[in-house]
């Protein structure tokens, strides 16, 4: 992930489902086509609908980290 | 004497009023109650309304018949909060000042907040388009109807769910069922936010041969050409769309400091204080609290924001009681004169029983019984 720049990331550790996925939304409601996005969360829901939610919308799963027991999720918004 | 202002005379407003008026002495406080509208409306009865079960006009009282008659009662918009002076500005132009201040203006749906929605969709969610419904309805002979949650966040969660049962019922009695296809609509990945809900709606939703589309945000209605627009890349047509529109808090909270861009007031899902301030609350459907917007979290909202305010007025230690610990209670109707009740808090989710006859009862019986319960603050 070392040459991805993040063109927004958002922290929404301690936020509960749907708090994530929809903060994962409104960014991409937000970006512009090719940014690149992330979002912080320690719900252990995120872990399924995030992705599932990426693949749906389309949208390209860059990758996902550890942060401190929470995972980043990168998104590219591809449309 | 201390001047306690309430903004609203909905649920959430008459509790804490009343709650107060019977809890403190006349010559303890100054309750003051400002509404907008002279009316208060029974709004979950505008469920029923579409479907000519309830008559509108029948679900609304004035204000002052359900406050005590030593609460002062101000017909009047608030248009400004001026927290720092301790007042609040009408749009008449008087001044109101207060020492402790109850927000109760509760939740505003705003189609106009996804393009083309105001022109293709419909609602039931104000006494004027639930009644607007019914005529549709009347008029209805079959076809494509698509059902759904436009945006988050929204008032009473299951109202969307209820509506498709009683919808899809409502066409079978009218015989139309098999002229018509249902489809019901959620943004998230199920029908519903809370998992236990979910569990009990999709197989009902599924014997009734509903379609569910799920991952649905809406994010454009073309009116003209009848299709609804996810943002997902799903797109529905429709020859009646039914669809909830996001919503937001009332215009004088949108972008206030005490509350966000929407005008969510930023409050202690514990105690109900607004942000850092010690002598203001929020209450109902205009907090930010990541919990139902319903009338029941304001009915157990109330007590928690009167209590502290009494111990304050008197000097008192506050009990261990003056915390609101997320309870919310629920009827969830799945049609055929059927219902199941949800029920939970922060620490423990809903545990649903199936849906069953003496549920929808209660319901019918709790919509009447309203009026002398709850914004009496009887029970
Ligand atoms: C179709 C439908 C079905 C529902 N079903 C249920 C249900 O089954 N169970 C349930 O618990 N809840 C249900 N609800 C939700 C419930 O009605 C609300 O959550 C509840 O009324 C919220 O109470 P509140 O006091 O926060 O706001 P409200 O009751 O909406 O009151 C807001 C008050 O603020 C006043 N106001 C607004 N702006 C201003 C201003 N600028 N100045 C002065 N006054 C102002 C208004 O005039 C009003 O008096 C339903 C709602 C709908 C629409």
């Amino acid at each position: 992930m070392e040459n991805v720049v993040i063109t927004k990331e958002s922290d929404a550790r301690g936020s509960f489902c749907p708090g994530p996925l929809m903060e994962l939304i409104r960014m991409v409601r937000d970006a512009e086509v090719g940014d690149v996005l992330a979002v912080i969360s320690s719900d252990a829901g995120s872990q399924k609908d995030l992705p599932a939610w990426v693949a749906k919308a389309k949208h390209e799963l860059l990758g996902q980290e550890d942060v401190d027991g929470a995972v980043k999720f990168i998104i590219k918004k591809t449309h | 004497m201390k001047n306690i202002l309430i903004i609203g005379g909905g649920t959430g407003g008459c509790i804490v009023a009343n709650t107060l008026a019977k809890k403190l002495d006349d010559d303890e406080a100054q309750i003051t109650v400002i509404s907008a509208s002279e009316q208060h409306h029974y709004q979950p009865g505008w469920l029923y309304v579409p479907f000519g079960r309830e008559d509108a006009r029948s679900l609304t009282r004035p204000v002052r018949s359900l406050l005590k008659k030593q609460i002062n009662l101000l017909i009047g918009k608030v248009e400004q909060l001026d927290n720092e002076n301790q007042q609040v500005i009408l749009d008449n132009g008087d001044t109101v000042t207060y020492d402790y201040l109850v927000i109760a203006t509760g939740s505003v749906p705003c189609p106009q907040d996804i393009p083309g929605l105001s022109e293709g969709g419909n609602h039931f969610y104000t006494e004027k388009d639930s009644f607007a419904l019914y005529q549709i309805l009347q008029e209805f002979r079959g076809g494509k109807v698509v059902i759904g949650v436009g945006g988050l966040p929204y008032k009473c969660p299951v109202a969307p769910l209820e509506f498709t049962f009683l919808f899809e019922e409502f066409i079978k009695e009218k015989g139309l069922r098999d002229k018509t296809e249902i489809t019901y609509t959620f943004p998230l990945n199920a029908v519903f936010n809370i998992p236990s809900v979910a569990e009990v709606a999709e197989p009902i939703l599924q014997e009734r041969n509903i379609n569910i589309e799920t991952f649905f945000n809406l994010e454009e209605v073309k009116a003209d050409e009848k299709k609804a627009l996810s943002l997902e890349g799903t797109e529905l047509d429709y020859d009646l769309l039914i669809m909830i529109p996001p919503h937001r808090g009332v215009p004088f909270l949108q972008g206030h400091d005490i509350a966000d861009a929407k005008g969510w007031v930023k409050t202690n899902k514990q105690t109900l204080h607004a942000g850092d301030h010690k002598n203001i609350w929020a209450l109902g459907d205009t907090t930010d609290i990541p919990i139902s917007k319903a009338g029941s979290t304001a009915h157990f909202e109330g007590p928690v924001i009167a209590k502290q305010i009494v111990a304050d007025i008197r000097g008192q230690e506050l009990g261990e009681d003056c915390v609101y610990e997320g309870h919310v209670m629920c009827f969830l109707e799945t049609g055929y004169s059927k219902a199941s009740i949800i029920d939970f808090d922060y620490s423990s989710p809903p545990v649903l029983k199936a849906p069953n006859a003496l549920m929808h009862y209660q319901k019918m019986a709790f919509n009447k019984a309203y009026w002398y319960l709850i914004p009496t603050a009887t029970i």
